[in-house]
């Protein structure tokens, strides 16, 4: 497969996935803002900024209006790079896939900021949320489970786990200090906030009860291996993608970029929970580096690699 | 170029009752309500058929085309807006005989242009025998002197060719011009043919037409005939130049037919005078490129050095026999519009045979008799800038004003190379369905011919119709539409 391709079917994939989460996170927290007092908003929003990455600079002022204007920015760019990318290797995808691509981007094309927040923020989300929904769909069911498909999956896991590390670890940090106080309601309102930012509520309800313990949360968003959503599951996919890359490219630099993935996945498979939770911030530390060099090998060794070493080998 | 004074109202039954016919050849009608033998079936179809059954049938190949996503994209505005191909629902008929005279025609004609490219690229025999004037070649901004010398795997400059037809009000069928770098439009031909065979498939059984799938086939074996010596499993790619042109959609049409890559200059780079394609596993080499970008922009390098769609050092790659690119560089030269009007003499001169398929009659502005000739009724004439094409740089005499003409003949006096006229010509009409009934239109012909081991033409082309009424351009970038085009056994 040609490595332009093989590039921009990941990049479709990461942009429309962070658009969806992006979309997620912020319909959750607008439901979570609706029965709050006004002195804890501008923490939340600020939470909200920090997890989605929408600036790097200290935001100061009304950060509920900066991260309106700034998320609906990030999920309108986010799908317009993804039809972009998409745009690239029509040819690569099923006809299924491009069009509902596009159907969501002109969809999203003709809305302004102003009209989604002042009219119907929700519908604009959860058209975002189902779109994608529909496009990996549309992607496991119409499109060769080759080698195409396989980048598409790894992008798409790479920035889950990637995203949900960044979620929890602004959560823990403002919430965890207070699990000795009792949980009271507000609390206990954030912890089910940040499950459903994850599509987790019901699941985390099915194996653990109701009974919400930032452990317990952490457990399952972290080291749960069947729920699509914790960052273990997509660890798993990215290894097993990574894998069938480095068969049907078989040479000896991609068995490096699946044993990266191997290596992170072994540490979510093999470090009991206590000693995650003694320092649980280096942990989700740890787990974002991993997804950065693992994109960046992934790119050295499929995509950007030098001519000269390509000829070596 | 339209002078429809002798228009005739055509009487016919109800969907012909806006059919005119004038003095342009129709290819339907002999007389007023007298069909031509071979489009006799279709007739009585558009007599039988309840024109709401025609809407239907309309509005489901419409929809076909919209479905396909068989678009091309339109400069200027929006940066690269994609549009339907407007397309008509009626065929577009030719007779085996008839046939058989465009695929000598065009045969003949395409032989004898390879043979003078090599000609000029080597010995310049052509030249020296003042076949051709020499400053026409050499001034010609399509003329290629790193291409001097070199060899082409087996003498091969032009594997994929269009060449433009129209048909004289007597019948003839004659060229309008050559394409000879690279020509486009054969996807619409191609899948065209998909919808149509949908939307008519009793009038296709009766008719008895040609097939024409096998194009993209023939594409392919073709390019293979012509890859380097020595690999007899030849990779072959398709280079475009990217998703902005205009005619990606059929780049992307044709590299999925032929099951070949479709690559990009960004995905090729060159090693010591190979060239290969960056993959996820690594380099490969490649050893055929049918390439749809421009000379000019193919190597920057060796061409225009501002070019980001090209792969720099593929020139030599090229040169040293390498690679293999189809079609050559620097063919360009053989379908300048000066030089078109010598194409009999080529063909006489390399093959000694009298033309099968005639010219339009061309006035060469730089011959000073031709010139005054001109200058003495440009009222009269069609004048085209011998660089431009798509309808740019061009002087229409019947519907020009004064100060138009006298800015053509101060151009035509300042620069006389870069002109040639022709007399007014009436492309052939056909009918067209619009909502509900048939109306004639102008129509050309454009046949793609392949050259690898040999001249292959599959029987049928890209008809283009001018659908504004009156209208003799028939360019899609303004208003024109396509036809199927059978071709009957």
């Amino acid at each position: 497969m040609l490595s332009r391709v093989a590039d921009s079917l990941y990049w479709m994939s990461r942009y429309l996935e962070r658009a969806e989460h992006c979309a997620r996170v912020i319909d959750v927290h607008l439901n979570l803002m609706l029965e709050e007092s006004s002195d804890s908003i501008d923490r939340r929003w600020l939470r909200v900024i920090n997890a989605l990455g929408l600036t790097s600079e200290p935001v100061t002022g009304d950060t509920y209006g900066f991260a309106q204007a700034h998320g609906f920015d990030q999920i309108t760019g986010c799908i317009m790079q993804a039809r972009e990318n998409a745009r690239q290797v029509r040819e690569q995808i099923s006809s299924e896939m491009w069009e509902q691509l596009n159907r969501v981007f002109l969809e999203v094309k003709r809305m302004n900021t102003h009209d989604v927040w002042d009219g119907q923020p929700l519908e604009f989300l959860s058209t975002v949320k189902e779109s994608s929904h529909l496009f990996q769909g549309l992607t496991d069911s119409t499109m060769n489970h080759g080698e195409g498909w396989q980048f598409i999956q790894t992008g798409r896991y790479l920035e889950r786990a990637h995203a949900t590390s960044k979620l929890l670890d602004g959560h823990f940090r403002e919430f965890r200090q207070l699990e000795e106080l009792a949980m009271d309601s507000n609390v206990h309102m954030e912890w089910i906030g940040l499950l459903r930012s994850c599509t987790a509520f019901e699941s985390y309800c099915k194996v653990y009860t109701a009974d919400l313990k930032p452990e317990r949360v952490a457990e399952f968003l972290l080291l749960n291996s069947e729920f699509p959503h914790s960052i273990r599951f997509a660890v798993d996919q990215i290894q097993q993608s990574l894998e069938a890359i480095h068969e049907t490219t078989s040479s000896k630099k991609s068995g490096r970029v699946a044993k990266l993935a191997g290596r992170l996945r072994a540490e979510l498979s093999f470090t009991p929970l206590d000693e995650i939770m003694i320092n649980v911030h280096e942990f989700f530390e740890t787990i974002r580096k991993q997804c950065m060099q693992i994109h960046s090998v992934v790119h050295q060794v499929y995509i950007t690699y030098p001519v000269e070493a390509a000829l070596e080998a | 170029m339209a002078s429809l004074s002798v228009t005739e109202r055509h009487l016919g039954p109800q969907p012909f009752r806006n059919y005119e016919l004038g003095i342009a050849y129709d290819e339907m009608f002999s007389a007023p309500g007298v069909p031509r033998e071979h489009y006799k079936l279709l007739y009585d179809l558009l007599l039988a058929l309840p024109a709401e059954e025609m809407r239907r049938k309309k509005q489901a190949a419409d929809l076909s085309f919209l479905h396909q996503g068989i678009t091309f994209t339109v400069y200027g505005r929006d940066e690269g807006t994609e549009r339907i191909f407007p397309h008509d629902l009626l065929p577009r008929i030719i007779t085996s005989s008839e046939w058989e005279t465009i695929e000598r025609g065009l045969t003949q004609r395409i032989t004898a242009l390879n043979l003078f490219l090599k000609d000029i690229y080597n010995d310049g025999k052509s030249l020296a025998d003042n076949i051709v004037p020499k400053e026409m070649v050499y001034t010609c901004k399509h003329f290629r002197r790193q291409m001097r010398g070199i060899a082409v795997p087996k003498d091969i400059y032009i594997t994929v060719v269009g060449t433009d037809l129209i048909r004289t009000p007597d019948g003839k069928f004659v060229v309008l011009e050559d394409n000879l770098r690279v020509p486009s439009g054969v996807s619409y031909m191609l899948t065209s043919r998909q919808v149509m065979r949908r939307i008519f498939p009793e009038l296709f059984r009766a008719s008895g037409v040609r097939p024409i799938d096998h194009y993209a086939q023939v594409l392919l074996s073709t390019l293979r005939a012509l890859a380097p010596e020595g690999r007899p499993e030849p990779h072959i790619v398709l280079l475009t130049p990217g998703v902005y042109n205009s005619a990606y959609f059929e780049h992307a049409y044709l590299a999925r037919q032929m099951g070949i890559e479709l690559v990009e200059g960004r995905d090729l780079v060159v090693h010591d005078n190979n060239v290969y394609m960056r993959t996820t596993a690594g380099l490969r080499r490649v050893d055929v490129i049918y390439r749809r970008v421009d000379d000019d922009f193919i190597d920057p390098i060796a061409f225009r050095q501002d070019s980001i769609l090209g792969v720099a050092g593929l020139f030599n790659a090229y040169r040293a026999g390498n690679v293999t690119l189809a079609n050559a560089i620097g063919t360009g030269v053989a379908d300048d519009k000066a030089l078109y009007a010598y194409v009999p003499k080529i063909i006489k001169y390399f093959l000694d045979e009298d033309p099968i398929l005639d010219n339009v009659e061309t006035f060469v502005l730089s011959d000073e008799v031709q010139r005054r000739h001109v200058l003495g009724q440009l009222d009269r004439m069609v004048v085209k800038a011998v660089g431009e094409s798509g309808g740019y740089g061009m002087l229409i005499g019947p519907h020009s004003t004064l100060s138009e003409r006298e800015e053509f003949r101060r151009r035509i006096e300042a620069d006389p190379r870069n002109y040639i006229a022709q007399p007014t010509l009436s492309l052939s009409k056909a009918p067209c369905f619009f909502d509900g009934h048939v109306e004639s239109r102008h129509i050309d012909l454009r046949p793609y011919i392949l050259y690898g081991d040999k001249v292959t033409i599959v029987p049928g082309g890209l008809t283009r119709v001018a659908l504004r009424k009156g209208s003799l351009v028939v360019n899609s970038s303004q208003g024109g539409g396509s036809k199927d085009t059978w071709v009957l056994h």
